[in-house]
This record gives C-alpha cells, structure tokens and sequence, in this order.
C-alpha cells in the first residue's frame, strides 16, 4: 500500500512539475505548481514526517502560491508574452535536462538501499531524544534545543523580510526623493 | 524497484532537473522564480528521506527551516519583481538588459 502512494504521488509530482516547465500560461503554471508542492507534501506524510507534510501543504502550496497567483494576475504579463521556444534553446535545454536526470539517477545509486528501514516511534524516547520521530513534539524539542540559534535567527529574518518588502513595495518617488531639492509644497 | 532511500533521491533528482530545465528555458521572471521554489523544493524531500532513513532528526528540522527562509524569500522576491515592474513595465528577462549598456 505504501509503495502504491509513493509511485502515485510521485508520478503526479513529476507529471505536474513537468507541466510546469511546459505550460505557456503563468496561471497554469502556478496552479500545476500548486499540485507539484502537494504532491510533495503527499511524500513527507509517506516518509512519516506529518507535520512538516501540513507545513509544506499550509505555507508552500497555500500561502507562496496565493503570492505568486497574486502576482500574476496583478501584473498580467502573459497576455503580451507568451512563451516562444526556438528549435536550438529546446535542444539544449533537453540535453540539460537529460544529463542532469542521469546524474541525479547515478548519485541516487552511490547510497546502499536501507535494506531494513529504522522504526519510526511516534514520539523520541529519553535515551535518544534525537531519534526520528513522528510527533510534533519531537520538532519543538529539537527547535528549542540543538536549533535554537537558528531558530531564533530564523525569527528575525521572518521580520527582516517583513520590513524589507514594506520598504520595496512602496512607491518609487517616496524612496528617492532627493534631499537637496526642497520638498514641494 | 524499493521504495527505499534510492527511490525517494531519484523522484528528487528529477524534480530538480525539471525545475532547472524550466529555469532555462523560461523568459518570464515569475516563472523562472516559480522553477527555482520548484528546485528548492526537491532538495528538501531528499532532506526529509535521508533524515527518515538515517534515523536522526536533524534533516527534517533543516526542512522546517528551509520552509521558513523560502516564505520570507519569496515574498521579498515577488515584492522585488513589482518594484521592477512598476519602472520598466515588463518582467520579461530579454528585455530586462538595462545592465549591458
């Protein structure tokens, strides 16, 4: 059953991260992206990690891709542009794509497959609090032990981020006033 | 084939590719941006399966951080992508040369 979702969800995350880089459109790009990060997250339930499998659900596919849709459709670009692929640009980026597939393929084998997976607990025990572990418990105690420093910095560069697109998105003129000119009246 | 750490790197690998690919071969910003958060994307499941099959919780609370910074990156570059857009009024990355000359 497991490896049935996992060929499920992988096939759909391939097939839509490959419609992605095919569609002409921005907005069907962003929605095939929207199935992409689900998929994904689909995959982080499987591999027994839930909560960030609720993370990557709630924050990529739901509030990055409401952004980007936003965006999109703020900007309204892709009524002008649409993509135009020229025979050589295609060719070159198949032979990408191709080389860097096999090396992906060729790395993946260097690791020795886990013949018997570690059982997964749903919550770490004492001995080994750092163990793999299902529970969102296991997450607070590693953020608030061994990754608290991250954590924290973490915290401010959210903030940093905060400020740093209110200070972008205001209006160019109010930025670059020049300060030897008298502020008119 | 096992669904094992292989099959996981594998599905990761080629999510990459493709986004890269789609980096390529894109000429609008937004979706290059959106190929990149799809790059971004694959390197963090390959995180969380070797953190599964190694047994340690380290990969999957990187991922937790990864999430974190690519919320905050995102909204930094769309608001970049508007201030391009508002002085130029194009997002289109051939006509965005005003560097070359």
């Amino acid at each position: 059953m497991s490896a049935f979702l996992f060929y499920f969800f992988s096939l759909l995350t391939v097939v839509a991260a490959l419609f992605v880089v095919i569609n002409r459109d921005a907005v069907n790009c962003a929605l095939c992206m929207v199935v992409a990060l689900a998929g994904v997250g689909a995959m982080f339930f499987l591999l027994e990690a839930p909560f960030l499998g609720v993370l990557q659900i709630i924050v990529y596919a739901g509030a990055v891709m409401v952004l980007f849709l936003f965006i999109i459709m703020l900007l309204d670009e892709t009524a002008r542009h649409r993509l135009r692929i020229s025979e050589i640009n295609l060719v070159f980026v198949c032979a990408t794509l191709v080389a860097m597939a096999g090396a992906a393929l060729w790395l993946a084998h260097q690791y020795p497959s886990v013949a018997q997976l570690p059982k997964v607990e749903p919550m770490p025990t004492d001995q080994n609090p750092m163990a793999y572990a299902s529970a969102s418990k296991a997450f607070g105690f590693g953020l608030f032990t061994r990754y608290l420093l991250p954590f924290e910095v973490a915290g401010f560069l959210l903030l940093i981020a905060m400020v740093g697109v209110i200070v972008l998105s205001k209006r160019p003129e109010q930025i670059e006033a020049n300060p030897a000119e008298p502020p008119r009246r | 084939m096992d669904t094992g750490l292989q099959a996981y790197l594998t599905v990761a690998g080629l999510i990459f590719a493709i986004g890269f690919a789609g980096v390529l071969l894109h000429k609008n910003t937004l979706i290059i941006y959106m190929c990149l958060e799809l790059m971004l994307t694959a390197s963090t499941l390959a995180l969380v399966a070797f953190s599964r099959f190694y047994g340690t919780m380290d990969g999957a609370l990187f991922v937790f951080f990864i999430i974190t910074v690519a919320a905050a990156e995102v909204a930094v570059g769309l608001a970049i992508i508007v201030a391009l857009y508002r002085r130029r009024r194009t997002v289109q990355v051939d006509e965005l040369n005003f560097l070359k000359h």
